[in-house]
Formats: C-alpha cells, structure tokens, sequence
C-alpha cells in the first residue's frame, strides 16, 4: 500500500522534489482519512486539556461560567494584565484529604485488581483445558456480562448486600450468623464491586495467553516427576505472564478513576479520587479545583501509565 | 490432561457462581409481587407495568438509543479512518502524534474525560456561541470521542492480521484506491466495522459519568435517570429494566455464538 503519493509530511520523505509539486502530488484521499480523525482528536481530545490547565489557574467566581478569567484587558490604560493563581494547587498539597484520596484510590484500585486475579484464573485456566464445545458456552458466560451494563452489574450488588439483602437472609439462615452484618456502604462493597464489573477484562486476556499453552509441557514435568502444584507455578504462571500483566491493567486502569461503584457501594468515608472531583465539581460547584485535581491526577496517575504502555508497545513492535 | 483436578474444578465453579448469583437474584426479583424488593409476595408482573407506564424512564431510554445509534456510526467511520492509518501509512510524525491520541481514551478516567469536554463546550460557547448550551449534541460528540478509540483498535487489528495480497491482486487489476477500498478491504474488515459499531453502541448506551458531564438540564439520559433512581435505593422497576436488557444481551450473544459456530463448521467441511 505504499504508493509514492502522499503529502512530503505524512510520507516521512522531505525532499525538495515531493514539495515542488505539492498540489499536483498530494492525495487528497490519503490526506483525508488521516486528518479527520486526527483534527476531531485534537478538538475534542487534546485541546479540552488545555483548557482544563487554564481554568485550574483561575479563582472562583460567582458568575457564569463559574471562574475568573485568566487574560484581562483594560481598554483605558491599554493595559494586558495576566493573573495566575497557584492556590488550587498549593491547597491541593496543604490540605492531606487530597492526598489521602489519591493514595487510597491506588490502594483500591491495586487490591481489587489482586483479587480480580485471584478469581480470575480458575476460570480462564478452566475455559483453557475444556473441550471445544464446553469452551464456547463458557466463553460466552463470560462474555455475557461483559456486554450488559455496567450500571446495573454494580446496582445488583445493592440488592444483594444491604442490611435485609439475600447475602444476610442466608447466612443468618445458616446460622452462621445472629446479627444482619453491615456490608452496603463500606469499603468491602467498593472492593466487591470492583472485583465484579471488571472480571471479565481480566479473565479474557488470562484465557488467551493460557490457550496458547501446550498442555504437553505439564504431561512432561509430571512424568519427569513435578507434583502438580510446582509445575504449576513453574509452569503455567511464567506461561501466562503476559496475560496476567494485560489483564492487571486493563482492570487497575479505570479502577482508580472510578466513581460510580464507590458512589453507590462505597460509605460516605470511601475516599476515592474520581468520587472527589465529581464533588467538587457537582456539589461545591468549584471548577477551578476540580480542574486541578484532574491535571494531578493526569499527570500522577495516567500519564506513568500511558509511558509504559507506549514502551511496550515499541518493544512488541521491534 | 485427562486427570480433573477437583481443586479447579470448585474454584472456577464458585468464580461463575460469584459472576452470576447477583444477575439471577436481580431477575428473580423484578417478577415479584411486593413492594419490599428483598420481600417473596409471589409471582407477578406488576413492575413491568409499572417500567412501562413510568414516562421518565421511557423518554430517557428512548433518548439513549438515539444518542448510541448517533455516536456509534459516527466513531465507526471515524474510528475506521483512524485504524487504518494506523495499521497501513508508512511510518511518518503525522501517525506517532494519532496513535499516541487514539489510544489515551482508553486509559483515560472517564471523570477528567467528562469534566475536560464540558470546560470545552463552555469555553468554545463564550467564544464563537457554538455549541449553545449543552444537550443531545454535546453528548453525542463526547460519546464519539471515546468510542472511536475502541473502533480504531478493533479495525488496526483486524486490518493487521488480514492477507494483503488480495488488495495486492486488485491493485495489480488495475483498480484505483477508492473502489479498492470499498470493493475489497470494506467488505474485508465488515466484522470488525459490525463488532466496533455494537461495542460503541453499548459503550455509548451504558455511560453515566462522561454524560453527567456534558449534558443540560432536561436531557437525562437512561444512565443517569436510573442512577438519581437507585441512588436512593433498591428499585422493583430497575428490576424490571434490567431483566429486559440482560435478556437483549443473552439472545445476542447466543446468536453471535451460533453463528460463530456455523461459521467454523463451514471452513471445516472445506478441504
């Protein structure tokens, strides 16, 4: 598909004689199909950060919309003045419950996803050994939920976990309990929460690195003498690392930012960082600060993230 | 590996119970007859009625398929565009600077993606008075956004893993770029373009957080009307909701299923 066509630009070749003729030569086609994506990128993608950063330098104000503005000018002295207010950042800083959030957040987010893992791997290792037949339908068990919605998954969980919920009901029914245990509204359910909307991701990628597995290499290390649980870990965990370290991320990622699990599931002290800055913005009406916790949580959290992934990527690709 | 390790046997089937006893306890309940959701008053269909009647939840849904239609066609010929410059342009800055944007929606939080595109429509409205206030339109630009991520990466890998030679031929034929793509890459890549659209139209249908942000007063979506409803607590008629959408979602993916079946029993009958 590498027609000699093409903007000097997008060809990566800059030679004097691909520009001397630019209007003939350009394909228009090509051009095309590379900059609307891109242009609708950089509009509604890339530019709204750049607006973020702004008002997080700007103060409250009582108006519409609801901050100063950055640039001002005053038409009789002909004067530019420009005001930039740090204070949301340094408030940031000085006040520990921004910190706290941002920590717990991490904390959530790095247990559940141990969790996830833990319930993940039967089940994609299971899906893995099966036959044919068995794995399509238990493939599509999985798949199921995937694709309904997200809300509703965490709203089940109310039903089953409240005071005079099912949870209850049976162990109080089994007797393993006397008093209804309070569970709604606490960190457990957030972590309960967590491990339940985003099981899928994570067994989805175990399940192709472990069926890419030649079950021939455990028939071996048993003959040669390995009980099962070290050919195991020396076996099929090494096997499935890719899987493990793609579905960790794919369900730490959107567990730290998340808000509507700890919002429904989560008490009042659940401190996570996307429940703050839907606060801040929804509740104290605070725009200024919400853009700034979004721009320290950008570059704190997503942007080490977005680096590793690119290195990734360009060692796959190598 | 003919030996069944008992041990694996139990923590997967505890792992589907885990995945499924909430789903079930939610459906069993929307069918029953008291008020008290965690109540047994027997058999009934009383909050279907109710679902039905309740013209919020109607004009919300109603509102929300419209918005997912809208939003998953546009990032499907966005998305598409996207996933083929990726996967076909020789290596130039123009493709570095699209492939690092496409793929920072998918890791992005949908909190500071929400807040971002409303500062934007807010700061574009004081400029030129586009977009005037904020409603089904801004949503659906929202929407398109993040689903044309999930497109892009659906088609690249597709478009990757496709034998080239067939464009090869038709360009040997004579045939010039634009009926070689619509003749014989489109139809090519129909099912990544047909599971990028589905995967948009869920994404789009099911998302609270981003349209919370971008949205005005008297455009709830279906999202976020169940959300303010549930907020408050346990609700027969989200049973009822939510029993129709899991059912929509298991014919799907039994027929999807089927046909993937079908699909693999035909390519084994050719020799």
């Amino acid at each position: 598909m590498s027609t000699p066509t093409g903007s000097a630009w997008l060809a990566g070749s800059g030679s004097r004689l691909a520009k001397y003729n630019f209007f003939k030569r350009v394909n228009w086609g090509r051009v095309s199909v590379f900059s609307v994506p891109t242009l609708w990128l950089a509009v509604f993608f890339f530019i709204p950060f750049l607006v973020v950063f702004k008002i997080s330098l700007s103060e409250t104000a009582i108006a519409i919309p609801p901050y100063t503005a950055l640039l001002d000018w005053n038409a009789e002295d002909a004067l530019i003045s420009l005001k930039l207010n740090l204070g949301n950042y340094l408030f940031l800083f000085e006040d520990t419950f921004y910190l706290d959030a941002y920590l717990s957040s991490v904390k959530i987010a790095a247990v559940s996803t141990f969790f996830t893992l833990l319930i993940a791997f039967p089940i994609a290792y299971q899906m893995a050994r099966s036959q044919p037949a068995t794995r399509a339908l238990l493939l599509s068990l999985v798949i199921l939920p995937f694709w309904t919605s997200f809300l509703l998954r965490v709203y089940a969980w109310m039903g089953f976990l409240k005071k005079n919920g099912l949870v209850n009901e049976f162990l109080m029914g089994a007797g393993i309990i006397d008093q209804p245990l309070i569970m709604l509204q606490t960190d457990f359910a957030v972590y309960i929460g967590i491990v339940y909307t985003y099981l899928p991701f994570m067994v989805l990628p175990l399940y192709s690195a472990l069926e890419k597995m030649d079950m021939t290499l455990l028939e071996a290390a048993e003959d040669l003498g390995a009980r099962p649980v070290t050919s195991f870990f020396l076996i099929t965990v090494p096997l499935a690392v890719p899987g493990i370290i793609a579905g960790c991320v794919l369900v730490f990622i959107p567990a730290v930012g998340e808000f509507v699990i700890p919002a429904l599931l989560g008490g009042s002290d659940t401190l996570m960082i996307g429940r703050v800055l839907w606060d801040e913005f929804f509740l104290n009406r605070d725009w200024p600060m919400a853009s700034a916790v979004a721009i320290v949580m950008l570059i704190v959290l997503v942007l080490p993230i977005m680096l590793i992934r690119n290195n990734q990527g360009k060692e796959e690709s190598v | 590996m003919k030996r069944r390790s008992l041990f694996l046997n139990t923590t997967a089937s505890m792992g589907f119970i885990f995945l499924y006893a909430p789903m079930i306890a939610l459906v069993v309940y929307s069918f029953n007859k008291s008020k008290l959701v965690t109540v047994w008053g027997g058999w009934s269909l009383k909050w279907y009625g109710e679902l039905f009647r309740n013209e919020q939840i109607i004009d919300a849904a109603l509102l929300s398929f419209k918005i997912a239609f809208i939003s998953a066609s546009v990032a499907v010929v966005l998305g598409t565009m996207a996933g083929f410059v990726l996967s076909r342009f020789t290596r130039s800055r123009g493709k570095m600077l699209l492939s690092g944007w496409i793929s920072a929606p998918l890791v992005m939080p949908e909190v500071i993606t929400g807040l971002s595109l409303l500062l934007l429509f807010v700061a574009m409205e004081s400029a030129f008075g586009w977009p005037a206030g904020r409603g089904t339109s801004t949503i659906i630009i929202a929407h398109v956004t993040f689903c044309m991520a999930y497109v892009a990466v659906i088609v690249q890998s597709r478009l990757s893993q496709m034998d080239e030679t067939l464009e090869e031929a038709a360009m040997d034929l004579g045939a010039k770029p634009s009926s070689l793509f619509f003749l014989v890459t489109l139809p090519l890549i129909m099912p990544a373009i047909i599971s990028g659209w589905l995967l948009s139209f869920t994404l789009s249908l099911d998302d609270l957080v981003i349209a919370s942000f971008v949205s005005g007063p008297g455009n709830s979506t279906l999202p976020m009307v169940i959300f303010s409803k549930v907020r408050l607590g346990v609700s027969p008629e989200v049973n009822a909701l939510a029993t129709l959408m899991i059912a929509v979602v298991a014919i799907g993916v039994t027929a999807a299923m089927w046909q993937m079946r079908r699909q693999a029993k035909m390519l084994e009958k050719q020799p």
